[in-house]
């Protein structure tokens, strides 16, 4: 049965990866908006570090500059997209022809995230030399917490896979999904570290972060590459981490049957 | 019929979709903020029909006639309003995998081949998806090629072929899994007459090789006719008729049609029959298939005939007659 589950997905991985080379010019675009944000906010934060006698709130010019760095690596691991897709696939029949195949829809937008990802290590992996390069980041990382980060990213990006795939869902009740989606990414702006580190924001945001997903998702394995986090509170994280998956998963499930079942009530 | 012979059964089937409506204009948009009015449209209002294992029906009606809505609720897109459907035991908006890997709905509109790649790539995926044995689906491949033809087409970008092309591998795409009910949604709808033949001639094989059942709604008449022994016409939501094609011809077209050249067109022929058409030395009459043997007698003993043929009127003629039928006229 995993046999015929791995078959699948580097089935559809392969296509999806010969689908996506089909797009040099976007992929170029791609890795701007890859490099761009991070790249910004980094310059403006290491202008007021400089202008506010070297650091801010203990952040020098070369820890923005990892954070950034890292942030980077971190958002390509765990963006979605798919929420931008469905309104579409609905109203152009891609939708129908999912639902008729012996396949839940969600693997193959699993595969095509995963698949986009690993094209894009092509530009990521030049993209973080130019940041360590042009920004000289100052790591001061225990081995422990290096490691940490590997598993903290890949239940960051699938805590984030499975909230935004929820959030696609509601396509399907509604054609106006563009003002949901901003709604989404704003809060993700502020709350996972995303505007700011999130130490740099007042207590409350702060509290507020802790309670929200965004968090989870990108802030804390950032925080773990950074060795900002307290071999104390590691444990925390991941509870956390696992605890909003656990919920997500649960909603996902709910909202996709609530959504089959709309769809099959009106047609698409 | 025996429910283990039929490989699709329909009860009561009802499908209503709830409509918004509102007027034109300023005034309507911001009244409908405050109170949406819908009204329900019965999509299809309680159809019962089967279909045997093995046999091809025509699934006839005009546009808006509920036949896509009943494909749509066969295939498991769906759910009834009321009734019960079972497609090979299943009850198609249960979307069991089972089901699901028998059965297939082309659509001549709808595209399931991903467009910036060659074909023979989304029929790899599909072999994964569905999971067909690779002998099998080798095997299956090879005979898809040869019946369809397509050959080098397969390697070539989706999006660079024709129409009746990408049609062909839509569904050669459709079939790989071997199906053994076949929904098809006007599978030949904006091809040539050449492309629209050669999809009959295969949908004919693949039913005699596989013995799938098939349920195919088309608007070209030479489809039905060349593929389906019995028509089942839906009108208004409502099945209107069941049976034969020879039948639904009698009963819905109880004359014949004479052709008569002659010398003198001038004449009059309103004592044979209704006078369709007249013009350059020809007329065309239409009389009631009971007299058509008097008639024809009666013409060639009374006047100076060149040339007279009796045809039956043609089965798009008969249709449009159908179609024509008002709501409340229907049988």
């Amino acid at each position: 049965m995993i046999g015929l589950w791995a078959r699948y997905y580097r089935a559809q991985i392969k296509l999806s990866l010969a689908v996506q080379f089909q797009y040099r010019v976007a992929m170029a675009i791609w890795m701007l908006d890859i490099v761009l944000s991070p790249m910004i906010y980094l310059v403006v934060w290491t202008t007021v570090a400089q202008s506010s006698g070297g650091t801010v709130n203990g952040f020098t010019p070369s820890d923005f500059a990892a954070y950034y760095t890292v942030l980077m690596i971190v958002q390509h691991i765990t963006q979605i997209w798919h929420m931008w897709e469905y309104e579409y696939l609905i109203r152009e029949g891609g939708m129908a022809q999912r639902l008729l195949r012996p396949l839940h829809p969600i693997n193959e937008d699993i595969s095509q995230n995963i698949s986009y990802k690993i094209l894009m290590l092509m530009v990521l992996i030049p993209a973080v030399l130019l940041f360590v390069l042009l920004f000289r980041p100052a790591f001061h990382t225990p081995l422990w917490s290096a490691l940490a980060f590997i598993p903290a990213v890949l239940m960051g990006a699938a805590l984030a896979f499975v909230i935004g795939w929820t959030l696609a869902m509601a396509a399907f009740w509604t054609t106006r999904i563009v003002a949901i989606n901003s709604l989404y990414f704003t809060a993700m702006l502020f709350f996972a570290g995303y505007l700011a580190p999130l130490d740099l924001l007042p207590r409350f945001m702060q509290m507020i972060a802790g309670v929200l997903p965004f968090r989870w998702m990108m802030s804390f394995p950032v925080e773990l590459a950074l060795g900002r986090v307290a071999p104390e509170a590691v444990l925390g994280g991941f509870a956390a981490q696992a605890l909003w998956i656990v919920f997500g998963v649960l909603v996902l499930r709910r909202v996709w049957k609530a959504a089959v079942r709309r769809f099959s009530s009106v047609g698409g | 019929m025996s429910a283990s012979k039929s490989a699709v059964v329909i009860q009561n089937l009802r499908k209503t979709y709830q409509v918004h409506e509102r007027e034109a204009g300023l005034g309507a948009a911001l009244r409908s903020l405050v109170s949406r009015k819908s009204r329900d449209v019965k999509a299809v209002d309680s159809i019962s029909f089967s279909v045997d294992m093995g046999e091809m029906v025509g699934f006839l009606g005009p546009n808006g006639a509920g036949k896509t809505t009943t494909l749509k609720m066969l295939s498991g897109l769906l759910y009834p309003t009321s009734g019960e459907a079972r497609v090979l035991g299943y009850v198609p908006s249960r979307r069991e995998r089972a089901f699901l890997s028998q059965m297939t709905l082309v659509m001549g509109q709808r595209n399931q081949l991903v467009w910036d790649i060659p074909a023979i790539d989304s029929f790899e995926l599909n072999r994964e998806v569905y999971r067909v044995p690779v002998a099998q689906y080798k095997q299956t491949l090879d005979e898809l090629v040869e019946l369809l033809d397509l050959g080098k087409l397969l390697t070539k970008p989706v999006r660079n072929l024709s129409l009746g092309e990408r049609m062909k591998c839509e569904i050669a795409g459709a079939l790989l899994h071997r199906p053994r009910v076949l929904f098809l949604d006007e599978p030949t709808i904006g091809l040539d007459v050449t492309m629209q033949r050669r999809i009959r001639l295969f949908v004919a094989e693949y039913n005699r090789r596989y013995g799938a059942t098939v349920l195919l709604t088309s608007h070209y008449m030479a489809d039905v006719e060349a593929l389906c022994k019995r028509v089942v016409v839906i009108h208004h939501g409502s099945i209107l008729f069941d049976g034969d094609l020879t039948a639904l011809v009698e009963r819905f077209s109880p004359h014949k049609t004479i052709h008569v050249k002659l010398a003198d067109e001038n004449q009059d022929f309103g004592a044979y029959g209704e006078v369709i058409s007249r013009e350059e030395g020809q007329v065309v009459l239409r009389v009631p298939k009971a007299d058509t043997a008097r008639v024809t007698g009666q013409l060639l003993a009374n006047m100076e005939i060149h040339d007279l043929t009796v045809e039956d009127t043609p089965i798009d003629e008969v249709i449009e007659q159908v179609f024509a039928q008002p709501k409340e006229g229907r049988a």
